[in-house]
């Protein structure tokens, strides 16, 4: 059993076991990581009946995400299993929404994009199979201009699912795969200039 | 509570990821992470730079402290964690993660201004505090005198800066003198040998007419520009810049102005105690300086040990801990980070007693 949070886009947490979601809690509210966060987490246990002792692990979404809120997830969960003493597993945010559209039904090729503010989105593309989801591209960031494979359906998501994440993180290890980012993905650097020479105050 | 409260504090508002353990007043762990040097390119703290930085740092920091502390997280009482004020993305890393912490281990949590924190530290290892007393707090950040009457129940802003900090001055005229930052080591190492008199350097808001509205309020935006000026006269005219007595003689007008509005505050209210902290502190010449002048005005003064005058954790434990044994109880799950928390929100968001 584990406790998911993302807040690579809203604020999602949940407490999975195998395939099935217990409990989850969504927000699409992008302003309120921090005020939310604590909340969201204690009331998705309250609804499992799930003392925190009983998580055997915390999955993160470490995006891509716009950094304020993403970090405040990414704190959360380290956190949280730090505090039980238990595993962090990262996870990547878009292959919770590439799952929660295989789940639904679709198949064939899908261009997942969030946005990342500052006119830019991020993206990922995969390949929902017959019986397994793959990431086959990204996660990248770009110009909406510039999105690679127009041809392909794409969903743009408000909101990442922390059950369809958890869920994604237990199916990437059963399937032998291994972790692949355990930092958060700005994909993005801090915007940031080196000062030049020093303006004079006099004429 | 029969035994003395054992707090862990969490403290993300600027530069240094803080984790603090104390036991009521005693010390048990201070850790400190700082990003200070991926800051010394860009000549300030960045924001993000340190966001991300506090991110990293969290995680490996508590662990350093509990390990100090030869304590586990059974052994806590409380969880505190500055709410602000700061800034908004440093803030929450420790916000998010203190939440979590107090979820995962059903322990209650304080969220607490970071200001009075500085305030709070004064209470470790030391004798309680003598009510009332007026603190200077002065840092990269902040330029604070406040006057406290009760730690986790009445203070009281006296005045504050109106531009730039006492510590951000002091980066500035660095800068200004060619020198890295921070500033405050730059200009104390430059000031080595230099004239504190040979330039009569513009005191900020002492005026007259300026103390009737700012009495204790401060400025050092003019004093930084006064600097570049008389600097640029000199390079202009051909002569070499006498950098030992710029810098003696700019630190000079900063520690003027600050422990004169100090002591002012201490003679016009009638208080004979003040209490300094904040990061600047940790320069020799604002303690030399105040030294002298409490002396002579008969005023007691307390200066925390170094490691718990900059920006910590251990001070946000402490003033957690003085929150637990007042009886005050924790805050709600739902408060922020709020970057310009007044210094009179000692504590967010405590939730009502029950009915």
């Amino acid at each position: 059993m584990l406790l998911a949070i993302d807040t690579s886009a809203g604020t999602s947490v949940a407490v999975v076991e195998g395939d099935l979601v217990l409990a989850e809690r969504s927000t699409e509210d992008t302003m309120r990581h921090a005020e939310v966060i604590g909340e969201m987490i204690a009331a998705v246990l309250d609804e499992a009946g799930v003392d925190p002792s009983r998580l055997d692990e915390v999955v993160a979404g470490m995006g891509p995400g716009p950094f304020t809120g993403l970090r405040v997830g990414i704190a959360a969960a380290r956190a949280f299993a730090l505090g039980i003493g238990r595993p962090l597993t990262p996870a990547v945010s878009h292959d919770a929404v590439a799952l929660d559209e295989w789940s639904a039904g679709t198949r064939g090729p899908l261009l997942v994009v969030t946005d990342a503010r500052r006119r830019e989105l991020y993206w990922s593309s995969y390949d929902l199979g017959s019986d397994a989801v793959s990431r086959t591209d990204g996660p990248g960031l770009c110009r909406p201009d510039e999105l690679p494979y127009p041809d392909v359906e794409r969903i743009d998501a408000t909101q990442v699912s922390a059950g369809a994440l958890g869920r994604a993180a237990l199916i990437r290890r059963a399937a032998g795969l291994p972790v692949e980012y355990t930092e958060p993905l700005y994909l993005r650097s801090p915007d940031v200039t080196v000062p030049g020479a020093r303006k004079r105050v006099t004429r | 509570m029969t035994r003395e409260p054992v707090v862990l504090g969490i403290e993300t508002s600027c530069d240094e990821t803080g984790i603090g353990i104390v036991r009521g007043r005693t010390l048990l762990a201070n850790v400190i992470s700082s990003s200070m040097d991926e800051h010394a390119r860009y000549g300030g703290v960045v924001p993000e730079v340190a966001a991300r930085a506090h991110l990293e740092a969290i995680n490996p920091a508590l662990e350093a402290a509990f390990a100090e502390a030869g304590i586990g997280f059974a052994e806590l009482d409380a969880i505190a964690v500055t709410s602000g004020p700061g800034l908004s993305g440093a803030l929450m890393v420790g916000v998010g993660a203190a939440k979590a912490l107090a979820v995962a281990t059903g322990k209650p949590l304080y969220a607490v201004n970071h200001l009075v924190g500085h305030v709070g530290a004064d209470v470790l290892d030391a004798e309680p505090l003598e009510y009332p007393t007026v603190a200077l707090l002065v840092s990269g950040g902040h330029t604070s005198l406040l006057v406290v009457r009760d730690l986790v129940g009445d203070v009281e802003l006296l005045g504050e800066t109106i531009d730039d900090a006492a510590g951000e001055a002091f980066d500035k005229v660095a800068r200004i003198l060619g020198l890295p930052y921070p500033g405050g080591p730059q200009i104390d190492r430059a000031a080595v040998g230099g004239d504190p008199t040979a330039i009569r350097f513009p005191r900020g808001l002492m005026l007259p007419k300026d103390l009737e509205r700012h009495r204790y309020d401060f400025s050092f935006s003019g004093l930084k520009t006064a600097v570049a000026r008389w600097v640029e006269k000199a390079q202009d005219a051909g002569e070499e810049v006498p950098v030992a007595d710029v810098a003696a003689s700019f630190r000079e007008a900063v520690v003027d102005v600050l422990l004169t509005k100090a002591f002012r505050a201490c003679a016009d209210l009638g208080i004979p105690r003040l209490l300094l902290g904040g990061g600047v502190v940790a320069n020799a010449r604002v303690r030399e300086a105040a030294a002298e002048r409490a002396a002579a005005q008969g005023v007691q003064l307390r200066i925390p040990p170094l490691a718990l005058c900059t920006d910590n954790g251990a001070m946000i434990a402490a003033l957690g801990a003085q929150l637990v044994a007042a009886g005050h109880r924790p805050s709600g799950l739902g408060f922020g980070a709020d970057s310009t928390l007044p210094v009179t929100e000692i504590q967010v968001d405590e939730l009502a007693a029950p009915a």
